[in-house]
């Protein structure tokens, strides 16, 4: 028996693997089709959120009088008011604004780390994944506070036709609305905050490689550019839930 | 597996500039597109003008995150296209989906009054 192994050369063909139409290393493509699948996902979400939308009475009044009803879909503007420590001010949809400036500005920092890896500078890339785990991480703690907000409710609640009031929301009951908005709210933006850790985890985990020298070592930063896809797919979806959910 | 072939910064260890002025001109585009967002928001009523207006602008913010942060548009047309169409058929199903809510909501508002 043969001590050493010889590798069979590579299929050159054009049918026998030996072409590239895509231009691209099988990883990326694998990410970027996976990416697709993921986008069906959220696609779905969004359809049964303009589904459920258009089958509720939308609110026809001014929209100075708007209360909160089980009858008709609240205006987001009218729910999404509250900033941290600045209690019982209207500030409307100036807290999901931060939000989506943290995710955008973390989207640069990945692309800079992105860049860095290709200009084989360590230290730029450890550099700019930091400040997009920090990005990453506070846009969930903002999340956080939106959610735990959300689930405690206003002071005044919602006046319930007989008599009695309710505080905040779950999957059955809804101050704001009907309690399909509450449902779609707690999926939509939770399985967007689930990608987000997702994100910071792969983030951390990339990070720890990038400072152990093991891309340099590889010769390349591809993993980065990979984790990179993900994190701008995660960005990507924001715009949309922000349009869809907060400005629509 | 064979390894990849060593850049020669590597060897030499000289590492180039940054060319990031593409990144923050694209990040002020979509930071712009985000304020213009806002503007409408609050300076116009409710309407679907305004609904139209936000997803234009929506359609503008991800074609500068997809296009230049992901770099799909300095891919090759076929990954293009592998891409964009499946999302296309996506945003088709959307639209028809909320005009059969919008129709569900006019026959129970219609026919059990």
């Amino acid at each position: 028996m043969s001590t050493t192994t010889t590798l069979e050369a590579p299929n050159t063909g054009t049918w026998d693997g030996g072409n590239e139409p895509m231009k691209a290393s099988y990883g990326k493509l694998m990410m970027w089709f996976f990416l697709l699948s993921d986008a069906f996902t959220f696609g779905a979400f969004l359809i049964v959120y303009g589904l459920a939308r258009h089958k509720h009475m939308p609110y026809t009044g001014k929209a100075d009088d708007f209360t909160f009803s089980t009858e008709w879909w609240p205006i987001p503007e009218k729910v999404y008011n509250a900033f941290p420590g600045l209690h019982g001010m209207d500030l409307p949809l100036a807290f999901v604004a931060l939000m989506t400036m943290i995710l955008i500005l973390s989207s640069v920092t990945m692309v800079l780390a992105v860049e860095a890896g290709n200009r084989m500078d360590k230290n730029d890339v450890q550099k700019w994944l930091l400040w997009t785990i920090l990005f990453g991480a506070t846009f969930l703690g903002c999340q956080a506070w939106e959610w735990t907000h959300f689930i405690t409710g206003t002071e005044e609640g919602m006046l319930l036709a007989d008599g009695t009031r309710i505080f905040g929301a779950n999957l059955t009951m809804n101050q704001y609305g009907p309690p399909l908005f509450a449902d779609l709210f707690f999926f939509i933006t939770g399985f967007h905050g689930t990608h987000v850790l997702s994100g910071v985890v792969l983030l951390i985990m990339i990070f720890i490689n990038t400072v152990n020298g093991v891309y340099h070592k590889r010769g390349h930063y591809e993993m980065v550019e990979k984790v990179g896809l993900y994190w701008h797919f995660v960005d990507l979806v924001w715009v949309f839930v922000f349009t869809f959910f907060y400005l629509i | 597996m064979a390894t990849h072939h060593e850049h020669d910064y590597t060897t030499t260890g000289e590492i180039p500039k940054p060319q990031t002025k593409a990144i923050w001109r694209t990040f002020l585009i979509l930071v712009g597109l985000t304020a213009v967002e806002f503007i409408f928001a609050f300076t116009m009523e409710a309407s679907t003008l305004r609904n139209a207006i936000f997803i234009i602008l929506t359609i503008f913010k991800a074609f500068y995150i997809v296009g230049e942060f992901m770099h799909l548009k300095h891919e090759t047309k076929a990954l293009v296209w592998s891409i964009i169409l499946p999302m296309a058929l996506v945003a088709w199903l959307m639209v028809a989906l909320i005009a059969e809510g919008s129709y569900y909501f006019e026959s129970v508002t219609n026919y059990f009054k």
